[in-house]
């Protein structure tokens, strides 16, 4: 290129900030800046670079700001961050705020027709968007769109990311459909050479390959959810529409139209049934584990406000169903695209009387995926409803995460008798306990024996499940039922150590989403000069290790997204004589976990700070 | 009189179905409604439509939702499964058990408190998915369980010990007929007859058939001038037809002479046979069903019978394409993708 700045390659080559920094995207809702946002994203995944996007945006369509936050890290610390080193200013409405809450020595890249007052100490880059916009000559509908190319164009072009991976980026995005590739890169191309051609590089960031790639996909947490319930053998879904967990079922429904139509006849091996309300999306996917589906529900915390009463019938007449809470801000309306772990001990004890949820606790899309498969089993092998609790920033924001894995187990359907074991038993009983571990037998209805057949019911019921209000009949069943949650423990997903610090008399528990923080945090505390051993725990019933983790440190701090530390709470009903042993680390602004406020909080507590 | 041990050696001794079942396979357990509750007569009926239609009772599912009405599952085919469920949520039980597994024909039995009141929602949906089932609303105008307040079918100024009812009823035929149903009857309890045949046709219709049937609570709500009590029903019923069940494999009998019956063809080839009284109605004319049953709420006139017919519409598991195979019989292979479909999925995240 003739004209373009003799030190830009020189300049780019000398910078010394690689491969780290976190990005903030500022642009208006619904102005199409997501493809734009992910093209940059996805550019830096394809050149392997730990990275990850979070998109905080406003409970409407069009017109409110929003953010997009894209973090690259070397050593794989991808979790938000409470500073950024980059901003992209795209909306005048928030653009003063935006710059002025920039760390010193921080970028600016900004559209040039916006009004702020610039800082000193932030370096700057203007991007004319309508100039470029009058060189590329967008149709008219696209014009929105193409324009936010235009940074993409300019920031590529500053921190080195090459054409070629913006490119195959697109066309990803697009799913190879060229004409859009095309009509995007126009203006990237234009950005880029306009860069080069009037800029000079004044800041120290820059992109180099590295092999992060390899074995990885990049995927949000709901439809890792959903691709996990597919090959968990999932057969039926009843839903009803809710921010942030709407796009779990669209997902099933595209990939089981993939996966599950009989090519020749066009014919479906499930049924996925949009409901008039949650009450009926969890009442049909009831009905279905009641007659033998791998049956499942998702929704968030108010939509679990609306299924409680069926929860409880489930539980109580013991029937396998999977519900996908993906928590967002409560109580009430709350915040509905903010993140939040507030959804804890509403769940655990979720319906009236005495009521003991199971609840997985996925803390990584990898893991959705796990627990999506793994979820029918449990639910089956107990016989009673099973929660998985993901939450908005890993539900619906795109992670890096290693390959998924295929199930390593073939599918458990639990208790259920065929005509042919029929045959054999003198007496079927639907709520006795045979086998002592609190988990009766069952029959699906259409089995083809005389004996087969009972009554399913909330209320009372003997081991014959026939009506009754005995006293000791009552009582007895409630007993099995502690039994069998007791029984859960050892089927649900044990927790994992993921840290061990050097002697480390401090433990750190915590759960989900969070985990991404705490591996980084981790490292900060060592650096700080506190050893710490980091529990994460992924399911309730807890096993036995987690009382044992709390036994061997002096304190352990319960990390989590709530006021109320509300895990907190469960633990220390779980190990009463150790409740002064556990330390809440609270945190509910609605915005995913910052390591470094974890880390100062730590180092505080421990007189560190 | 003989006992009913006595009755039922007898019944065994003469009488099989086409199963070799005897009606005693279709019994339930003693009833715990009141005596002379018209819920208890409809139990009896739907155990003779189920016998004489030999519905093989392991593959009938019973479901309900709350009130005096939902206990009644537990009264008829033991043999079957019953599910006796939530205060107005019997529907999406009933959508995912019949979605899951659709060799399975289902009774629902519901009242209507559990149907008109907290639960018309999931009703209305019910019909506009049309989810094959037969609904039957034991229609009393009274809380029963609760003892005796009012629920929405009651009558306007209708007086029980709470007061009077100040508000229009719900007419769930109406509602049924607003909602694109096709298949919808009302009956009384009154009419043993009628209610079975029409429990029959109902079971071989392939979308929800709504039984509106009048069921006199003769605890809370049989004061002569409600229009659900029996002396109202005995003197206000006008049927519309007699109504005669045919099975598919009885030949089409001409004992009627034509432009006398009207055959009403049914999915599995059996049909309604309908005999006309003095009026000529149509049941296939939508409008005119509304015109009708708009008619008889004004002037509180109990009309009985199948009061609109289409096959339309297509059933749920239909409209959504689903396999003949029920989905509970698939086996692990039919749910779980092998290994190359699983990375060819993972191919779309690189």
């Amino acid at each position: 290129m003739g004209n373009q700045h003799p030190s830009f390659d020189a300049r780019l080559a000398q910078a010394t900030t690689k491969n780290s920094f976190s990005m903030i995207v500022a642009t208006v809702n619904g102005s199409g800046s997501q493809t734009a946002n992910l093209a940059l994203m996805r550019s830096l995944f394809r050149m392997g670079i730990p990275t990850s996007g979070k998109n905080l945006f406003p409970s409407n369509i069009q017109g409110l700001p929003t953010w997009f936050i894209i973090r690259a890290n070397e050593k794989g610390f991808t979790a938000r961050k409470d500073q950024h080193d980059i901003l992209i200013a795209m909306n005048q409405e928030t653009i003063q705020e935006d710059i002025d809450g920039l760390p010193a020595g921080a970028v600016c890249f900004y559209a040039d027709h916006l009004k702020m007052d610039a800082r000193e100490d932030v370096v700057v880059y203007p991007i004319p968007v309508r100039d470029l916009l009058k060189t590329v000559k967008p149709p008219r509908s696209y014009r929105d769109y193409i324009s936010n190319m235009a940074y993409v164009g300019v920031v590529a072009a500053m921190l080195g990311i090459p054409r070629a991976e913006l490119h195959a980026a697109l066309e990803t995005h697009f799913q190879g459909r060229m004409k859009p590739v095309d009509m995007n890169m126009g203006m990237v191309d234009a950005a880029m050479a306009w860069t080069r051609e009037n800029l000079e590089k004044q800041d120290d960031f820059v992109v180099q390959p590295m092999a992060h790639d390899e074995g990885r996909i990049m995927i949000d947490g709901n439809t890792a959810a959903a691709l996990g319930s597919i090959f968990g053998g999932i057969t039926f879904s009843g839903w009803y529409p809710i921010t942030p967990a709407s796009s779990l079922a669209e997902q099933l429904q595209y990939f089981l139209a993939e996966m599950r139509t009989d090519a020749e006849t066009g014919k479906r091996t499930y049924a996925v049934v949009q409901a008039e309300d949650e009450l009926s999306a969890v009442g049909m996917a009831i009905g279905a584990g009641w007659a033998g589906a791998r049956s499942m529900t998702s929704t968030s915390g108010p939509g679990i406000c609306l299924m409680s009463e069926l929860v409880g019938l489930a539980y109580g007449a013991e029937i396998p169903v999977v519900i996908w809470d993906v928590q967002r801000m409560g109580p009430s309306t709350g915040l509905p695209t903010r993140t939040s772990q507030g959804d804890i001990l509403f769940i655990r004890f979720l319906g009236h009387g005495d009521t003991n949820q199971v609840m997985l606790l996925p803390g990584s899309v990898k893991e959705c995926f796990e627990f999506g498969w793994r979820a029918f089993d449990i639910a089956e092998q107990l016989q009673t409803p099973v929660f998985v609790l993901s939450d908005l920033d890993l539900g619906m924001n795109v992670w890096v995460t290693d390959d998924f894995e295929y199930p390593d187990e073939p599918i458990q359907r639990g208790k259920v008798l065929t005509v042919e074991e029929l045959e054999k038993l003198e007496t079927f009983g639907r709520y006795r306990d045979v086998d002592g571990d609190g988990i009766p037998y069952r029959t699906l209805p259409g089995t083809a024996h005389p004996q087969a057949g009972y009554f399913t019911r909330g209320t009372g019921h003997d081991e014959d499940a026939i009506y009754s209000e005995d006293p000791v009949e009552w009582e007895r069943n409630m007993e099995r039922l502690t039994r069998k949650y007791q029984h859960a423990r050892k089927l649900v997903p044990a927790p994992m150590l993921e840290h061990e610090g050097d002697g480390a008399r401090i433990g750190i528990v915590a759960y989900g989403s969070t985990d991404i923080a705490l591996q980084e945090t981790v490292v900060l505390l060592k650096e700080g000069g506190v050893e710490v051993d980091y529990l994460r725990l992924r399911a309730i019933p807890f096993s036995k290790d987690v009382t044992e983790f709390i036994q061997q440190h002096e304190r352990t701090y319960v990390v989590e997204m709530n006021t109320d530390g509300q895990m907190r709470q469960l633990l220390q009903l779980e190990a009463p004589e150790l409740a002064t042993r556990l330390h809440a680390v609270c945190k509910n602004d609605g915005l995913p976990l910052a390591a470094a406020w974890i880390a100062d909080y730590i180092m505080d507590a421990e007189g560190r700070g | 009189m003989m006992t009913e041990k006595a009755a039922i050696q007898k019944e065994q001794r003469s009488n099989v179905n086409e199963l070799g079942l005897t009606k005693a396979d279709y019994r339930g357990r003693p009833s715990t409604l009141c005596q002379g509750c018209g819920h208890n007569s409809i139990a009896n009926q739907i155990i003779n439509a189920c016998y004489e239609a030999s519905i093989p009772p392991e593959f009938l599912i019973k479901l309900s939702g709350i009130g005096c009405s939902s206990k009644s599952p537990a009264y008829f085919m033991s043999r079957s499964h019953g599910f006796n469920s939530l205060h107005g949520r019997m529907p999406p039980i009933a959508t995912g058990a019949l979605m899951a597994n659709s060799d399975l024909k289902a009774i629902g039995v519901s009242g209507d408190g559990d149907t008109a009141s907290i639960g018309i929602g999931h009703f209305i949906h019910l019909l506009r998915r049309n989810v094959p089932m037969v609904y039957i609303i034991e229609n009393n105008g009274v809380y029963g369980l609760t003892k005796g307040q009012f629920s929405a079918t009651a009558d306007k100024g209708q007086v029980l010990k709470t007061g009077i009812n100040p508000f229009m009823p719900v007419d769930l035929c109406l509602e049924a007929l607003a909602a694109n149903c096709g298949f919808i009857a009302r009956s009384f309890a009154g009419d043993p007859k009628q209610v079975k045949e029409l429990i029959k046709a109902a079971l071989s219709y392939r979308g929800t058939a709504v039984l509106d049937i009048i069921s006199p609570c003769v605890t809370f709500n049989n004061r002569d001038e409600s229009t659900k009590s029996y002396t109202w029903g005995k003197t206000h019923e006008d049927p519309l037809h007699d109504v005669t069940w045919v099975p598919k494999r009885e030949e089409i009998s001409l004992h009627y002479k034509p432009g006398e019956v009207k055959d009403v063809e049914m999915h599995d080839g059996s049909c309604l046979r309908l005999k006309k009284l003095e009026q000529d109605y149509d049941p296939t004319n939508r409008s005119e069903a509304m015109r009708m049953l708009d008619k008889a709420y004004q002037e509180h006139i109990l009309v009985t019978g199948l009061i609109y017919f289409s096959k339309a519409q297509p059933s749920l598991q239909e409209t959504e394409q689903m396999i003949s195979k029920p989905l509970v019989e698939l086996d692990a292979h039919e749910v779980r993708p092998d290994r190359r479909a699983f990375n060819e999925m993972l191919a779309n995240f690189r």
